[in-house]
């Protein structure tokens, strides 16, 4: 058995004279008797070395090793060996929120750069420090714009995740919310539209946005963070509310998290947006600080009229988003757009035999309708070692056939090439 | 300290990606934007040195003690970080799930899904539990979410009230009402518990629930929970365990067998994941039989030594988008797994231990808030000191300045001047005999020079700041 609990026997000893008690099951005496333990079916304690071995051998049922083409709102992007070394000090790691800003300023410094930097990626004027993941920011926002419109109605647009969809009506069953499809925006506190689409396919909503405003409805952007490296950002867009799943910018894949959900906005807007917000200040000697603020708006102050419930944020990973960004910077997140999208273009002009199912141009995802089954292609191709995309259908997004294909700036011409010969084999054949 | 903005120096990069080995593709103008986003144009070493120097001013549970009550800032081991970054575990895509083509390729994971999911459920007494949400406050909006369906499934339509005590935790009644519930408060006690007559004064037909925390967020164990597990009950309204307090009774008892019907656990507190910053947590919800239908859906199921997904038939959906944060689960479960059964059931007795040791050592110089026994961790009152000037805060900042993480100066808001001490099992009586004498010498410096404690704190990078100032002047980004 393990422990990492260093007190000795005599210690215990020691410690329950200076309290007074004889044991320390005396001290669960508030626990009535009928309700104490007996006993349970957990395994015995292993030691560090048997965990290790444990865990390898979950890892190894597991296939992390394939040549992807899995997107679907999360990529298989390089994570630079900076991030990990960083974001992995224990200073950062072990801390909890900054609830004493004076021995917390790399915490509240981090998010406010992160912030800055949400911010001038998408050209709007104040982030918070971030939400859980993609989807529950998109529920944040439209619970926002419902808040600010003062009306009911979420339009959704057909280009966004029908994850996100699933999950929206999951957290907003109990609230009176009439959730509409498509992109009319009269009467609607909100249109929720997401660039690029789930299927890939890169639109200009600005028209859209003039049209919201028009109606008095507010334009909520859903975005993929490296795609802004090339395409127009939301802020140019005229988008009111700007969100994003931050996988993208230095998360592992992980299986689904933690993730990082983003979410920026436009100064009129700030006091209705939910989630920490770092702000600068100064201590009584003028010295550049750093304090979590408009906290009026949040749970732990307003309870049952908190903008939100979320009491944390992603902190940490927030933290490696903005050392991602640094290190990839003004040029390198340009360079990383344009070769994704490059790659991507490549590929789909390869694969000739299959039908091009997005209505106009695309980033770095496109969805093809194959000549058979996308099951039995993709197991065709997990065999020949291809993560092949993902089976549209699977996600209620489209017929059988159809297959969503993501290209990275991991995936080299030799894959691309590869990987468009066995595609081919496989539904041709 | 500058911003790492005012390093950029254009044209210097950090990351080169390779040459272009494909013909380069243009989308049409007017789909792209204006200009670069106006990234820092900074070296890696700049980069390096600066999250470097930040990290420097920052403190974590591996530079110091860090009793921040109610956070359970325990020692997060390293093994755990090992195993999280495993690549088959951490390279995983979450579309792997998706498809069922796929799911030869993550047996591993749902193995690891379903055995922590039946184990949560066990140390709880709970018949089934799901980690898809995401923290801590998520978890208590599916439970609501989960109790709302419970009742719309009933018929109960006249169910609109959720009960939460005045000591609990603002996301309590933040996740009731996104849940679409009315919030009820019922007083504590001078006692600091939920006295039976109290609560039956709220107690009605309309409430569809009921919020609590046990131990609750004054370090109390609620000795009349059955009691009110009956009378919640009997009109059919459900009870709800904020697992915040967890760790303190692990192995001791279980929620379930008190009789409540639904749960989350922070896996952060319990299990010693990371807090990193704030977050990542995770937030799984437990349920008992009344609510095992309503689960959120896909769950990890196993049939002849194959793992699948099944969604159940009245499950309120998917409320993460996969399986919540996996690697904080994946953590979690190795955490569990080293412990197992006798060491699980230390970790909340030696919790226990050390908090009523600090109690002991320092309730003669410092007034205990309430006079029940305490669990895992203690509360004082600084109001004495306070009316001579000293308030808790500056004992927060006194502490902070002699090489500590304060107590939670902030919460409860049920009591005045509030200093909430969590030592958790991982520190040794040596830690603790030195913070009980710093905690001490400051009770004796509130009284003698006042001026020490209400000045501090002087060591840190900046001394206090002015969050007014910082409320006014708007300045949230640097753009």
């Amino acid at each position: 058995m393990g422990s990492w609990i260093p007190t000795t026997e005599s210690e215990r000893k020691e410690m329950l004279a200076v309290i007074g008690a004889a044991s320390i099951d005396e001290l669960f005496s508030s626990i009535p008797e009928p309700y104490r333990m007996r006993g349970w079916e957990i395994p015995a304690g292993l030691s560090e070395m048997s965990v290790r071995n444990l865990m390898a051998g979950l890892a190894g049922r597991n296939t992390a090793d394939a040549i992807s083409f899995l997107g679907g709102g999360y990529y298989d992007h390089y994570i630079p060996a900076g991030v990990d070394a960083l974001s992995g000090r224990s200073e950062f790691y072990t801390a909890y929120t900054p609830y004493q800003p004076e021995t917390s300023q790399g915490t509240l410094q981090s998010i406010y750069e992160y912030q800055s930097l949400i911010c001038r990626l998408t050209n709007m004027e104040f982030a918070n420090a971030s939400l859980y993941d993609g989807g529950t920011a998109l529920f944040e926002a439209a619970t926002m714009a419902v808040r600010i419109a003062k009306r009911n109605r979420v339009v959704i647009h057909p280009s966004v995740n029908p994850t996100y969809v699933q999950m929206l009506k999951t957290h907003a069953a109990n609230l009176e919310f009439d959730f509409v499809t498509g992109d009319d925006p009269s009467g609607a506190a909100c249109v929720l539209v997401q660039n690029p689409a789930f299927d890939g396919t890169v639109r200009d909503f600005t028209a859209l946005g003039d049209r919201c405003h028009a109606a008095k409805a507010l334009l909520v952007v859903s975005f993929y963070p490296v795609s802004l490296g090339m395409i127009k950002s939301p802020g140019e867009m005229g988008a009111d509310i700007a969100v994003g799943e931050g996988q993208c910018l230095g998360m592992n894949l992980g299986f689904g998290g933690p993730y990082l959900g983003i979410m920026a906005t436009r100064a009129e807007h700030v006091r209705k947006m939910p989630g920490r917000i770092a702000g600068q200040t100064e201590d009584h000697d003028g010295r550049r600080g750093f304090v979590l603020t408009l906290q009026a708006r949040e749970q732990h102050i307003r309870r049952t009229k908190a903008m939100s419930n979320i009491c944390s944020n992603q902190a940490l990973c927030a933290l490696r988003a903005a050392i991602y960004l640094c290190l990839l910077g003004k040029e390198g997140l340009r360079d990383l757009a344009v070769a994704c999208h490059s790659k991507a273009e490549y590929l789909k002009a390869k694969l000739d035999f299959a039908q091009i199912l997005n209505e106009g141009p695309t980033f770095n995802e496109f969805a093809v309708r194959l000549p058979m089954d996308a099951h039995l292609v993709t197991s065709k191709l997990l065999d020949r070692g291809f993560l092949a995309g993902l089976p549209l259908h699977d996600v209620g997004a489209g017929e059988t056939n159809d297959l969503l294909i993501a290209v990275t700036e991991q995936r080299t011409r030799a894959e691309l090439d590869a990987f468009a010969g066995a595609l081919k084999d496989a539904a041709c054949n | 300290m500058q911003l790492i903005f005012e390093k950029s120096r254009a044209g210097r990069r950090a990351i080169n990606f390779d040459a272009l080995d494909v013909p380069e593709a243009k989308l049409a103008p007017e789909l792209c934007r204006a200009n670069a986003a106006a990234l820092p144009e900074v070296g890696e070493l700049d980069v390096v040195r600066h999250f470097t120097h930040l990290s420097q001013r920052n403190v974590g549970i591996d530079d110091t003690f860090y009793p921040l009550g109610s956070c359970t800032m325990k020692y997060n081991p390293k093994i755990a970080e090992v195993v999280a970054a495993m690549p088959g575990m951490a390279k995983l895509h979450p579309h792997q799930s998706s498809s069922a083509a796929y799911a030869g390729t993550v047996q591993g994971a749902y193995a690891l899904i379903h055995e922590l999911e039946a184990m949560l459920a066990e140390i709880a007494g709970m018949k089934a539990a799901s980690i898809q949400p995401i923290a801590g406050a998520h978890g208590e909006l599916t439970g609501a979410l989960l109790m709302a369906a419970y009742h719309r499934d009933k018929g109960n339509t006249h169910k609109d009230t959720v009960i939460v005590p005045d000591s609990a935790h603002g996301t309590n009644p933040a996740s009731a009402v996104m849940a679409g519930f009315k919030v009820v408060e019922v007083p504590s006690d001078s006692d600091g518990t939920l006295h039976v007559d109290k609560f039956q004064a709220v107690m009605n037909d309309r409430v569809a629930g009921v919020m609590l925390t046990c131990p609750n967020t004054h370090g109390l164990f609620e000795s009349n929970v059955a009691r009110i597990a009956e009378l919640a009950h009997e009109v059919d309204a459900l009870l709800y365990y904020d697992g915040a307090n967890l760790n303190a009774i692990v192995g001791q008892c279980r929620p379930g067998d008190l009789g409540f019907d639904v749960m989350h656990y922070n896996l952060h507190k319990t299990f010693a994941t990371p807090h990193g910053m704030g977050g990542p947590g995770c937030g799984p919800v437990g349920v008992g039989e009344r609510l095992l239908p309503y689960l959120p859906g896909p769950r990890v199921v196993h049939h002849d030594g194959i793992y699948s997904l099944e969604t159940p038939e009245k499950s309120i959906g998917r409320i993460a988008a996969f399986f919540g944060n996996f690697l904080i689960a994946v953590r979690a479960y190795a955490y569990m797994r080293f412990y197992g059964d006798e060491g699980l059931r230390d970790v909340s007795r030696v919790a226990v231990l050390n908090a009523n040791y600090i109690h002991a050592r320092l309730k003669h110089a410092f007034k205990p808030a309430f006079g029940k026994p305490f669990m895992h961790e203690c509360v004082f009152t600084a109001q004495p000191q306070a009316e001579k000037g000293v308030r808790a805060m500056d004992f927060a900042k006194a502490l902070l300045d002699r090489g500590y993480h304060a107590p939670t100066v902030y919460f409860p808001l049920t009591v005045k001047e509030c200093l909430m001490i969590e030592p958790t099992e991982t520190e040794s009586k040596e830690t603790l005999d030195a913070f009980c004498d710093t905690m001490l010498e400051l009770a004796r410096l509130a009284e003698e020079c006042p001026e020490i404690l209400q000045q501090a704190p002087i060591t840190t990078p900046v001394g206090r700041l002015d969050e007014v100032k910082a409320a006014k002047d708007l300045n949230c980004a640097c753009l």
